[in-house]
């Protein structure tokens, strides 16, 4: 059985929307046979055709007919073509959706979830490459996750739009294609589990004694993964590396077995430099951990714009060989 | 029909509730600048003084299952829905009993279906949303957003008008043109007029002048009839004055011009027209203000926390 990552998403879509009625697909170009730019959308409007919205290219619009939505009781998923469009919709996803949860001073439901293909890789320069994720971190109320390959998402999306407060979901352009692990393996030298009941804390390890812990994104483990390997045959470094499919709030609990056997713990993401994920991470690492001795790097891309050229974009997004280099240098000092 | 002073159009009767609807938003208005100016308020406040015959005129016809939109200057349209002075002074003030436990504040108020917020322009696209449920449903509920002439800026109005013709939603929206935002009149940030830019979009439009309340509500229901039971989206202009300032003291127009609104204003236009009738309402409403004032300044403060996790 060898599912795509697109594929895996797509079924999830339809599960949650033949699960539950009050379920909405909108988005641009997102009718069949198009079914979105990623075609994550496909087959839905043809199963669900009172349900899936295409819109006019009105990115702040969609996320207030969401939000509109919502408030009579619905539970809207709204896809952005890019995640780079999403802050077109800033003002509805953080002054409508998330503050709507307490600003009325109680409690309000509000489901809301939205879809965010990020990332670069792909050549499509400035516009349409951002990680915009650390952008909605600390918003209180809105919720981060985020889309891998070790990540079953028919199991973890009704989680998502069973949720009363909004959220958003990125997903990386780059993983769409590649097929979907399942059963615990990836290669010949890592296998994966999770580190929680849930499933959502992903692991990834050779064996059990590994002396580099590294915490990514859902978007990067491969790049980590193959930076692990490389790590491991060139260098005899042996790494594990831990993807959590939430990445705001962060909860660090999972981790908290591991946090202590390595020397140092890298926190890997393709954002730009400056108020990152990672630094998040570390934060709330540092604040819930106090005794911990551990080192907490942070490995992200350059503090640059996404230039399109291909030599360019990887000059300036992380590659698997910064991670190597830096890992391996650190085991030298 | 009574007759009016000089320049004022003839104007019908209303009834003493009408009359007691319209004061109980002036005079709960003028107990909160009172407030802020004995200090007994903190934050800001927009008063609607001068503009609160529409939603006098516009909230008897609205149905328990629509959806209201407010905005930042919404005193008027909570008390027109509500009639509840105690539970908007007590959130204003922090005290206990406040309508979102003082967390909201003056703009931003849910009490079920009616919603506010202190973004300009965006609950229109959140009105098309709710309304594409209402029409869903197939009950004749309405999606009902207010908004100013100064919201005509915010390109989330465009964005909804076309979703809202494409999609014939049950969606009017109310606009209450004062030709001000906040100091900037409409002739420096207006290009062009409001109706031709519903028009644009294929929505209907009207236009209301003037105060004579039954006369607009006639002319104004069947805009809404045909938004419950057809699906079409409307817009309706209203016309008014504001004559306070934006918030609560940044006027900059002279205190000639505000003059001239004031005369031409609701308020000195039914006062003339049914001198009685109004000094019985007035004398009511002042009486129910004061002791509205007196029961929630005697309240201990509001209690709320944030979530801690």
């Amino acid at each position: 059985m060898s599912e795509r990552v697109v594929e895996n998403l797509n079924r999830a879509l339809h599960d949650v929307m033949r699960a539950d009625d009050r379920v909405f697909f909108i988005g641009e170009d997102v009718l069949d046979p198009y079914g979105g730019a990623f075609k994550v959308a496909h087959g839905l409007s043809s199963a669900f055709p009172d349900r899936v919205l295409t819109t006019p290219i009105s990115e702040l619009g969609i996320a207030g007919v969401a939000n509109g939505l919502a408030l009579a009781g619905q539970r809207p998923i709204v896809e952005f073509m890019f995640g780079d469009f999403i802050f077109l919709a800033f003002d509805q996803i953080v002054n409508f959706a998330a503050k709507s949860v307490s600003m009325y001073g109680e409690p309000t439901a509000h489901p809301l979830l939205v879809r965010c293909p990020v990332g670069g890789h792909r050549g499509y320069g400035a516009t349409h490459s951002q990680s915009v994720q650390k952008h909605f971190i600390g918003v209180p109320n809105l919720a981060l996750f985020e889309i891998s390959p070790l990540h079953d998402n028919r199991k973890l999306l009704p989680k998502l739009t069973a949720r009363d407060e909004p959220a958003i979901l990125f997903e990386s352009k780059t993983l769409y294609a590649q097929t979907q692990f399942n059963d615990g393996d990836i290669d010949e030298l890592f296998r994966y589990d999770f580190l929680d009941e849930a499933r959502m804390t992903a692991r990834a390890f050779i064996e059990a004694d590994p002396q580099a812990l590294v915490v990514t994104t859902g978007g990067m483990f491969n790049a980590c993964l193959a930076a692990g390997r490389q790590l491991f045959f060139e260098h005899e470094i042996e790494t594990q590396i831990v993807v959590p499919f939430q990445l705001y709030p962060f909860y660090p609990a999972p981790l908290a077995a591991l946090l202590s056997t390595c020397s140092t713990i890298y926190v890997v993401e393709e954002s730009t430099a400056g108020g990152t994920w990672g630094a998040e991470v570390a934060a709330v690492i540092a604040r819930e951990f106090p005794s911990l001795r551990t080192q907490i790097r942070l490995i992200h891309s350059a503090d640059s714009i996404i230039p399109s050229a291909r030599h360019l974009e990887s000059a300036t997004l992380v590659q698997p060989q910064d991670i190597v280099a830096r890992i391996a240098a650190d085991s030298l000092s | 029909m009574a007759t009016s002073p000089d320049t004022l159009p003839p104007l019908r009767a209303v009834s003493l509730e009408t009359l007691e609807s319209l004061l109980l938003i002036r005079h709960f208005e003028e107990l909160l600048l009172d407030h802020f100016q004995a200090g007994k308020l903190s934050g800001t406040t927009h008063t609607c003084l001068g503009q609160e015959c529409i939603p006098v005129t516009v909230m008897p016809l609205l149905r328990d299952d629509d959806f209201i939109f407010s905005n930042h200057r919404g005193h008027g349209h909570y008390l027109a829905r509500f009639d509840d002075p105690a539970g908007l002074l007590a959130e204003i003030m922090g005290r206990d009993g406040g309508v979102c436990r003082g967390v909201g504040g003056s703009q931003h108020i849910k009490r079920g279906r009616y919603i506010s917020t202190g973004i300009q322009g965006e609950s229109l696209p959140v009105a098309v949303g709710a309304a594409l449920q209402l029409k869903r449903e197939k009950r004749g509920g309405i999606a009902v957003p207010f908004i100013g002439d100064g919201t005509w800026g915010q390109g989330a109005v465009y964005e909804a008008l076309n979703m809202a013709a494409l999609w014939r939603v049950p969606m009017v929206v109310v606009v209450e043109n004062n030709h001000i935002a906040q100091t900037t009149h409409c002739t420096q940030n207006m290009a062009g007029t409001i109706e031709d830019r519903v028009r644009a979009f294929g929505v209907d439009y009207l236009r209301g002048t003037g105060h004579d309340i039954a006369s607009l509500r006639e002319k104004i229901t069947p805009i809404f009839d045909r938004a419950r039971f057809e699906n079409a989206p409307a817009v309706i202009e209203f016309e008014t004055e504001r004559l306070g300032s934006h918030s609560k003291g940044d006027d900059t127009r002279t205190p000639e011009s505000v003059a001239t609104l004031r005369a031409k204003s609701w308020h000195a236009h039914f006062s003339a027209a049914f001198p009685k009738q109004f000094a019985v309402a007035e004398a009511r409403v002042a009486e129910r203000i004061a002791a509205v004032a007196t029961d929630v300044e005697n309240r201990s403060l509001a209690t709320w926390s944030p979530r801690h996790e």
